[in-house]
């Protein structure tokens, strides 16, 4: 009797792997070519929110550009969680970067007055503009670079707001999914409440991520992984994945592709900007 | 390989230098002067036979439209860094290989220039045009570049050899048709984006192309010497791992994945003679070739196009 060796077809299940050594010595060297060698700038600012991906990647920042070089911005509005600024201020601590709390609900409710029947959806968005508002402000006023903190995963499911989360010129966790930068969190210390934690944009009472977007981030990421190399739905239900996620996470990605681009614009001649007039954006 | 124990250097024995870079983007003069200075750092040591310079190593590899306010003709590409060594290293002899964006009279390759400077002047002794155009996910090269049409090897002071431009030699073919037509010595000038996160000990991508690396070197019993380019263009990281390969497949000597260098290794064409007798698969595709490319069922032109 000859033994049978077998694949692990369990194997495509999981969400992707990820060497976090690897990504943490990449990512630093990307921080410091594209602020100081490129821009010359050496210092960061990042909107610190208490969640996961803003402490990975103010613990990019810290080892790239050392903590003194890190600006770390709490902007609570009156309704954020003050487990939030808590949270936020673990990896304050730990890291020894500096920190400021600018609550934005004034200038928020500054504009919200004159809107009152916004819904829950407007207003996040309000609150997640305002806040760049603030981090550019600041950048300007550091002499340094906001960093985004948007990873993959919601980028794919279109799970920000546009001009806001994804603005940052600088935004080393966007090719990264959500597991994946879980696992860089426990690579790099992130205190473990954060990693623990289920993941919030925490501009609504009780709002989790996994809730808003009706699926895990574990199975979203495996699924993503494998949509992105070309499977149909078909293929994806025939490895192994459940029909109803499978068309949650195809819908979510087919109608967000806008939101992956800089804005439509008419093209009328032969020298249309980015169409015709190709200049890489380090030129 | 070091030196006879005499001093005495064996006449197949050479010195070679790798310079992996991280120019800055579409700054051709500024990269020159700072190629310069590297030459003068060499120079120092004494002067090597050979030097070898990514592909795109005074501009830059990713340029889109801006590849035609850059690229210039071999010849003044040649007098440019050929000015750059005498610059740098004064009227020594040395042969230089370099990778760089070429304009013949407006039609424009991704070359790779092998050029002889002396003390008497400078000699372009082959440009090789990359045949191979990666033009996929992030490469987009055919679209601002035409594909060279041959691969030819040519004489060196070294030998004969022949430059493969980054994806010529992920084509297996591409080192084969090298090394039947002579090579000993196989130049890649790169540019290699990394990717790939869930590798052991380095991004999967580096890994891919020491594979591959090797395999031309073994298959064929040749030297194969890797420049690549490293440092960030607009997120996209290069992944520098400039290296010397020797006929037997081993690394003799590799440079870190991050941050400009000087590789500093030898050749001894001693070692491909030995290589090649003790695993004569050269040798054996010679008897074999003309069988393999007789085959009618092979989808080949009659005559070149």
């Amino acid at each position: 009797m000859l033994a049978v060796i077998r694949e692990n077809t369990a194997a495509l299940q999981q969400p992707p792997p990820i060497n976090p050594e690897v990504a943490t010595r990449w990512l630093e060297a990307f921080l410091r070519d594209e602020l100081i060698e490129r821009r010359g700038i050496g210092r960061a600012v990042i909107g610190l929110s208490g969640g996961v991906d803003s402490a990975v990647t103010a613990y990019l920042c810290a080892r790239a550009l050392g903590a003194e070089n890190v600006y770390a911005f709490r902007m609570p509005y009156k309704s954020s969680s003050p487990a939030s600024l808590a949270d936020a201020q673990l990896v304050i601590d730990a890291l020894g970067i500096h920190a400021r709390t600018i609550g934005i609900t004034g200038a928020v409710d500054g504009y919200l007055q004159f809107e009152p029947d916004a819904d829950a959806r407007r207003r996040g968005n309000v609150m997640a503009r305002t806040r760049m508002v603030v981090l550019f402000d600041q950048s300007a006023k550091l002499d340094a670079l906001p960093i985004g903190t948007g990873n993959k995963t919601e980028r794919l499911l279109g799970y920000f707001t546009w001009h806001a989360d994804d603005t940052p010129p600088v935004n080393p966790l966007g090719d990264l999914f959500k597991t994946q930068v879980w696992a860089l969190a426990r690579y790099l210390g992130v205190p473990q409440a954060l990693i623990d934690k289920a993941p919030s944009a925490d501009l609504e009472a009780d709002q989790t991520d996994e809730g808003d977007l009706g699926i895990t981030y574990a199975r979203a990421d495996a699924i993503l992984a494998q949509l992105l190399l070309g499977y149909n739905d078909q293929q994806l239900i025939e490895r192994g994945f459940d029909a109803r996620d499978v068309g949650l996470v195809r819908r979510r990605v087919d109608s967000t592709h806008w939101k992956r681009h800089l804005p439509t614009t008419a093209t009328l001649t032969n020298t249309a900007i980015n169409e015709f007039y190709l200049r890489p954006v380090d030129y | 390989m070091p030196a006879r124990a005499n001093g005495e250097r064996s006449p197949a024995h050479y010195d070679v230098r790798l310079i992996q870079v991280k120019p800055a983007k579409g700054r051709y003069r500024e990269n020159l002067a700072q190629t310069s200075e590297a030459f003068a750092q060499i120079a120092e040591e004494g002067t090597p036979d050979l030097i070898v310079l990514p592909e795109a190593a005074m501009t830059g590899y990713f340029l889109e439209g801006a590849v035609y306010d850059l690229a210039q003709p071999a010849k003044a590409f040649a007098t440019d860094l050929a000015r750059a060594w005498r610059e740098g290293a004064g009227d020594r002899d040395v042969e230089l290989c370099c990778g760089f964006y070429e304009n013949d009279d407006g039609t424009y390759y991704n070359s790779a220039l092998y050029l002889r400077v002396g003390a008497k002047g400078h000699e372009i002794v082959h440009v090789h045009r990359k045949m191979f155009l990666p033009t996929y996910g992030m490469f987009d090269e055919e679209r601002f570049l035409s594909r060279g049409r041959r691969l030819q090897t040519f004489e060196t002071r070294i030998g004969r050899m022949a430059m493969l431009i980054c994806e010529d030699v992920w084509h297996a073919i591409m080192p084969t048709i090298a090394a039947i037509k002579g090579a000993r010595v196989l130049l890649v000038p790169s540019a290699a984006p990394g990717r790939g996160i869930e590798g052991d000990s380095e991004l999967t991508s580096i890994t891919h192309w020491r594979e591959i690396l090797r395999a031309s070197a073994t298959e064929h019993g040749v030297y194969v010497l890797y420049a690549g380019l490293t440092g960030f263009e607009g997120g996209k990281g290069m992944t520098g791992s400039s290296c010397i390969i020797d006929p037997r497949g081993h690394v003799t000597v590799k440079a870190p994945e991050i941050g400009e260098c000087v590789v500093s290794g030898t050749i001894d064409l001693r070692e491909a003679d030995l290589a090649r007798a003790s695993l004569p698969l050269l040798g054996d595709l010679g008897a074999v070739l003309p069988d393999l490319l007789l085959d009618d069922e092979l989808p080949l032109p009659k005559g070149r196009p």
